[in-house]
């Protein structure tokens, strides 16, 4: 088995309010997930609002606004035999409904080359 | 003698059952944990002597005081008899006690708050990660519930030697010196410590509630010394929190179906076909209660979820009850991946968008070694295609092991016929 980061996007600012039913249907899919004995990590939401970049120069910018152009809106750990049985459980997460992209690393052991 | 005979052999298990654990808990805080056996002797001689003298002279006016009274007297003889009071207690214990008589009868009177202390500090010494979970479950029985050892190989449907070894094992690592002020107080009852005992209390239900032995009276016996010895943890301030409280309502739900959920053979009632009128009224209400003390806080545990659908369970007749069902079993199997719960969550989507969304979601979990797996299936597909139907339920007839659950399954298959 194998670990995998999915890293959703969205810059949909619907996406801020997510109607009860849409959450609803983010969690069936967080639970189809752990179903399968295959999440990791539930990971957590992030916020759009309360975010600061820091660069060298100490400058400091408010948002991610300036790097990115789909925000990450948050982020799971899941462990599969292939990256493509990653993308499969990534291809039925409901941030694709709205608009967005879920970005699928595997994530390196230590001492794991590229 | 004959009728006095009869009455008091009846009253004695019970009672053995109830204070026995008690007894022992006292004087074990008494000598030390290291001494456990001088402490189960004295109890055991007490009931011996109770066994002799209430057949010989009948049930004396308040048994439970006879009891203590000659569980004290014995304890003060052994005392005296081993000098045990200078070597142990005073070596082990920093507490001044004189070497007056009175004094020490004071030390180790039987009042309910010095039980309810000295049960809570055995509860803990006794569910302790030292020993592996299933010997902290038997030593649980054996120590806390009075369960002898042919009892507890029953409800496991163990051999009595193995379960003999396991227990000598858990026992002569509770000797060790880690434990030598275990049973002092306070007790250490730090969350990580409080979790390692709520788990094996609620292991120790689930042991009864689903359990392999087709015995129902042991089976009932195992869910009421659970739910006993959670009581005890909700008489004291530090152990009773809202996690407790949620395991405890989970029991009491739980619990409220035990009479209507199998048959007389001892053969598995589905949900939906158990006689309602068997459930108890009054542990659903012990349920609401525990229930809204577990919520009283911000805290969301597995006992939280699963007394949470245990609730839904019992309302038959509300509509949305599946959805509701659903949500519980998505956040629990977040929190905790387990086979069962994986199978009930898709139990549970059939429920909410049919049976063929369930059928798609069971396929998924990749189980089919578990004979639940197939069971499930084969219900799903009844009213969809009967071949598969039929070919799932032989499946699981062919994974199980119990005579009863196979007959349970044997049934449901024959129904799809008709």
């Amino acid at each position: 088995m194998k670990e995998f980061m999915l890293i959703f996007r969205n810059s949909n600012p619907a996406a801020d309010t997510p109607s009860p039913e849409q959450m609803q249907e983010r969690m069936n899919w967080l639970a189809g997930i752990a179903a399968q004995n295959k999440l990791v990590d539930k990971g957590n939401r992030l916020s759009m609002g309360n975010a600061k970049t820091v660069q060298p120069d100490n400058i400091v910018t408010d948002g991610p606004f300036t790097e990115i152009k789909e925000f990450i809106r948050g982020y799971i750990v899941v462990k599969t035999a292939t990256i493509d049985e990653a993308v499969a459980l990534a291809k039925e997460n409901p941030v694709l409904k709205m608009g967005g992209s879920v970005k699928v690393r595997a994530i390196l052991t230590p001492g794991e080359s590229n | 003698m004959q009728p006095k005979e009869t009455e008091h052999t009846g009253l004695l298990p019970h009672l053995f059952r109830l204070e026995y654990s008690k007894m022992t808990a006292v004087l074990c805080r008494l000598f030390g944990l290291h001494c456990i056996e001088i402490a189960e002797d004295i109890v055991s001689e007490t009931f011996l002597k109770a066994t002799e003298a209430w057949a010989e002279h009948g049930i004396p006016e308040n048994p439970t005081a006879w009891l203590y009274t000659v569980a004290k007297n014995k304890t003060k003889d052994q005392l005296k008899r081993h000098n045990l009071f200078e070597t142990k207690i005073r070596a082990t214990i920093p507490v001044t006690i004189g070497d007056n008589e009175l004094q020490i009868e004071q030390e180790f009177d039987f009042t309910r708050q010095i039980i309810a202390d000295s049960q809570l500090a055995m509860i803990f010494a006794v569910c302790h990660p030292v020993n592996a979970t299933e010997s902290q479950i038997c030593l649980a029985l054996q120590v806390l519930c009075g369960f002898s050892v042919e009892e507890i190989a029953n409800a496991f449907l163990a051999k009595t030697e193995t379960i003999k070894k396991r227990l000598l094992r858990a026992r002569a690592n509770l000797r060790t010196d880690e434990f030598k002020h275990t049973l002092t107080l306070p007790v250490d009852t730090s969350p990580a410590r409080l979790d390692a005992v709520l788990r094996v209390l609620y292991l120790l239900f689930n042991e009864g509630y689903f359990s392999k032995t087709d015995d129902h009276l042991i089976r009932k016996e195992l869910c009421s010394e659970a739910i006993r010895l959670t009581l005890v943890l909700t008489g004291n301030s530090r152990t009773n929190t809202t996690q407790t409280n949620a395991l405890l309502a989970l029991m009491c739900f739980q619990s409220s179906r035990l009479d209507a959920r199998s048959n007389e053979a001892g053969e598995a009632i589905l949900f939906e076909e158990q006689d309602k009128t068997l459930w108890s009224k009054e542990l659903i209400e012990k349920g609401n209660y525990y229930l809204v003390n577990a919520c009283s806080g911000n805290d969301i545990t597995k006992y939280h979820l699963e007394a949470g659908i245990a609730y839904w369970h019992t309302t038959p007749t509300d509509t949305n009850k599946w959805e509701h069902i659903l949500q519980l079993y998505n956040q629990l199997i977040v929190l905790e991946y387990s086979p069962m719960t994986a199978l009930n969550r898709a139990f549970a989507i059939a429920k909410v968008n049919g049976n063929k969304e369930g059928i798609r979601e069971v396929k998924k979990l990749n189980l089919g070694e578990l004979n639940y797996y197939h069971a499930l299936l084969g219900y799903l597909y009844a009213e969809i295609d009967m071949d598969k139907a039929r070919a799932h339920y032989n499946k699981a007839i062919q994974l199980t092991a119990s005579t009863k659950e196979k007959n349970t399954l044997q049934k449901a298959k024959e129904r799809l016929e008709k």
